[in-house]
């Protein structure tokens, strides 16, 4: 496959390298989010092989590395295209994406294999972490820093002997945060109310803030490249994106620390601040689709052809306007206020929030760079969708959004009655999982996980093959 | 690029700026208020509990006391009671209670339990199933106030379903066979526990159930009508 590319630089190919892995976990992601949605309905299956407790690990680790992955591809991507020079070192950051992927394997194999160990230091830095998302053993840790130091090396020693747009001053900056932050997740203490404080630092400063950031200044290369918008209108967009996310997203933090053991002000502050996180979304959701009609009406009224120059990525795009506006901003209104959270804090109501924002945000828009990988990769000038493109963005939308539908239901359930009728403790829980309506939204959780799986397929076999088909391409 | 008169609303440089002072300004006071936070979540000692200083995260020796979680008149909401209370929701720190037959653990042999207790919690994965503080996953209950569900009680299910005689020895035992006693479909399984990784976990649950949630989860184990009815399920 590398023979045939017509990549302009080899920074590219790479990015396409971090793509195919991004795509092949992005699959494992939902195997192993089948089983767990499985062991909810039938608990017995594979007790004592994979348990939910280690399939669920990996359905969220997998997604958060391929995310990373494909945050990562995207960098090498529209670095050097924006400024107009080869990555510089290639041949170093070639050598750091093996490394990466051998420990990314050796982790998963040990999640699988080994599963648990005893409580000691030895588990915490050679086989779990055993914290929520950032379950990756110590050396893993440490091998992921020195990979990222290599990374942004890479692409500062670029950017300052290239062409410095807004795009890159921003991804850049933004890499430097979000790298930084993971700083936050690496130490151990007896102090649970201290470790949760911390770990909050990476999750949610990683998805409310510098990932948001980082999803920003994608759209607006997207935007540019796609539908031809104007770079100083999108960077002026972006600059404000920038205000709005940072502006709400950092304090906005205070909404997890709640009932951590935190102080009584985070209420307020946490309160305050979450309650404007939608707001930046809303306006990126207005940008996109301004822009695009925007860019559409200057081209009719010329005589111009008006299709943009890759539809699959621009669909995508415009389902990452719609999904991060209501996944990550309405699904997380709902409950980001403490008078709510109280009951819903830790309910399935989380689940449904971190399901269509998690996808709205992050998954649209990354899908979307792979479709620009592919038309750079095969050199075409316009890119047209095909029956599987179309087949895949429909199923998987609405996989999630059926998954979201069904969690929202259960999570409705589980609060009224575990929470508010019954008081939270071990029998509330269960009486609360044993309803029907729990049951039932489980049943169509797993349904709309399969829907999606499907449409996961249709994605990859269009990623495989849209390029290479002259019917597709102008 | 020649630069034309534009409004300043439309002009890159000011947004940029903008972008960079608001960015600053909330780390700024994030870090700020992260100082303030760490004060006082740091953990107590048993100095605190002899001075009858409340702390938010108390001393890991709370386990030699009985620990309530009851409504607090000035605050409106649960809060954790270590050693008895006043009838008003205060902590008095003088009624013990035995933890596996002793009530005097040192500081040292305390902390020593609860990092072992934190450890393990880390090792067995138990956040990707429960939910410790309302955080991690929702495939098993939530174990912020676990010490203090009635289950686990004198005449609770848990306790008599494990013969034991007392709340710790019970939860221990669960620990570490709790494929032997299945509660639901949903069974925990069998995750290697040690008997004194069983102890310590138990130290780290009576421990967590002891700090200052803001009232979360509220009204936790208060709905007897609520047992009732599950029970009749």
């Amino acid at each position: 496959m590398q023979s045939q590319s017509r990549f302009k630089y080899e920074g590219q190919k790479l990015a396409s390298w971090y793509f195919t892995v991004a795509v092949i976990l992005f699959g494992a992601q939902l195997l192993l989010g089948l089983v767990a949605a499985i062991q909810f309905i039938h608990p017995s299956f594979l007790y004592g092989v994979l348990d939910f407790s280690i399939a669920r690990m990996i359905h969220i680790n997998a997604m958060v590395v391929w995310m990373l992955y494909a945050m990562i591809g995207a960098v090498y991507y529209l670095l050097p295209d924006e400024a107009g020079i080869e990555v510089v070192g290639i041949g170093i950051a070639k050598l750091l994406f093996w490394i990466l992927t051998l420990a990314v394997a050796v982790v998963v194999l040990v999640y699988i294999f080994i599963q648990v160990g005893p409580a000691d230091a030895k588990t915490i830095w050679f086989i779990t972490e055993g914290r929520e998302y950032i379950e990756a053993p110590r050396w893993a840790d440490i091998g992921i820093v020195v990979v990222v130091l290599g990374f942004l090396a890479n692409t500062f020693l670029t950017a300052m002997k290239g062409r410095r747009t807004g795009i890159i001053t921003v991804i850049l900056s933004d890499m430097i945060a979000l790298a930084g932050l993971y700083l936050a997740g690496m130490f151990f203490t007896d102090n649970i109310s201290m470790d949760q404080y911390w770990w909050w630092w990476v999750i949610h400063l990683w998805v409310e803030a510098t990932w948001e950031v980082f999803v920003g200044a994608l759209a607006a290369y997207g935007l540019i490249k796609v539908v031809g918008a104007r770079r100083e209108v999108v960077e002026m967009w972006l600059w404000i994106e920038v205000a709005m996310l940072f502006g709400s997203g950092i304090l906005g933090l205070g909404h997890h620390y709640f009932w951590i053991g935190t102080p009584e002000y985070w209420w307020e502050i946490g309160a305050l601040f979450s309650a404007l996180e939608p707001l930046p979304l809303v306006g990126m959701f207005v940008h996109v689709l301004y822009d695009w009609g925007k860019e559409n009406g200057i081209k009719e009224k010329s005589g111009a052809d008006t299709t943009s120059n890759n539809t699959p990525a621009l669909m995508w795009l415009v389902s990452n306007g719609f999904g991060n506006f209501l996944g990550a901003g309405i699904w997380g209104f709902f409950h980001t206020l403490p008078q709510v959270n109280i009951y819903t804090h830790g309910t399935q109501f989380t689940a449904a929030h971190g399901h269509l924002a998690f996808f709205g945000a992050y998954a649209t828009i990354l899908i979307a760079m792979f479709y620009m990988a592919v038309q750079g990769k095969n050199g075409i000038k316009k890119l047209r969708a095909t029956f599987a493109s179309k087949m895949a963005i429909f199923l998987i939308t609405f996989g999630v959004v059926g998954m979201t539908v069904a969690l929202t239901i259960a999570g409705y359930e589980q609060v009224l009655i575990e929470r508010a009728q019954l008081g939270a403790t071990w029998e509330a829980y269960f009486t609360a999982q044993n309803q029907l309506w729990m049951s039932q939204a489980m049943d169509w959780r797993l349904i709309m996980g399969i829907v999606t799986t499907v449409g996961f397929f249709y994605l990859a076999k269009d990623l495989l093959t849209i390029g290479k088909n002259p019917k597709n391409v102008y | 690029m020649e630069r034309k008169k534009v409004s300043v609303w439309s002009d890159n440089r000011f947004w940029q700026r903008s972008a960079i002072w608001v960015t600053g300004f909330a780390s700024l006071l994030l870090i700020w208020l992260t100082f303030d936070t760490m004060g006082q979540i740091r953990m107590g000692t048993q100095k605190d509990i002899n001075n009858h200083v409340v702390k938010r995260v108390p001393s890991s020796t709370v386990i030699n006391y009985k620990v309530e979680y009851k409504m607090s008149e000035r605050r409106g909401h649960e809060v954790p009671v270590i050693g008895g209370d006043d009838g008003k929701g205060n902590s008095l720190f003088k009624v013990k209670e035995k933890f596996f037959g002793r009530d005097d653990y040192t500081q040292k042999e305390a902390d020593a339990l609860l990092h072992l207790g934190k450890l393990a919690s880390q090792a067995k994965n138990c956040m990707d199933c429960h939910t410790l503080l309302g955080n991690g996953a929702y495939y098993a209950p939530d174990l912020t106030k676990a010490w203090l569900d009635p289950a686990w009680g004198k005449n609770g299910p848990m306790q008599a379903m494990t013969g034991k005689s007392t709340k710790e020895e019970a939860m221990a035992e669960f620990l570490m066979h709790p494929d032997k006693y299945p509660t639901h479909a949903r069974m925990m399984p069998n995750l290697g526990i040690t008997p004194k990784e069983a102890k310590a976990l138990v130290a780290f649950l009576k421990h967590m159930a002891t700090i200052d949630t803001n009232g979360f989860p509220r009204g936790f184990g208060k709905i007897k009508e609520g047992v009732v009815y599950a029970k009749s399920k």
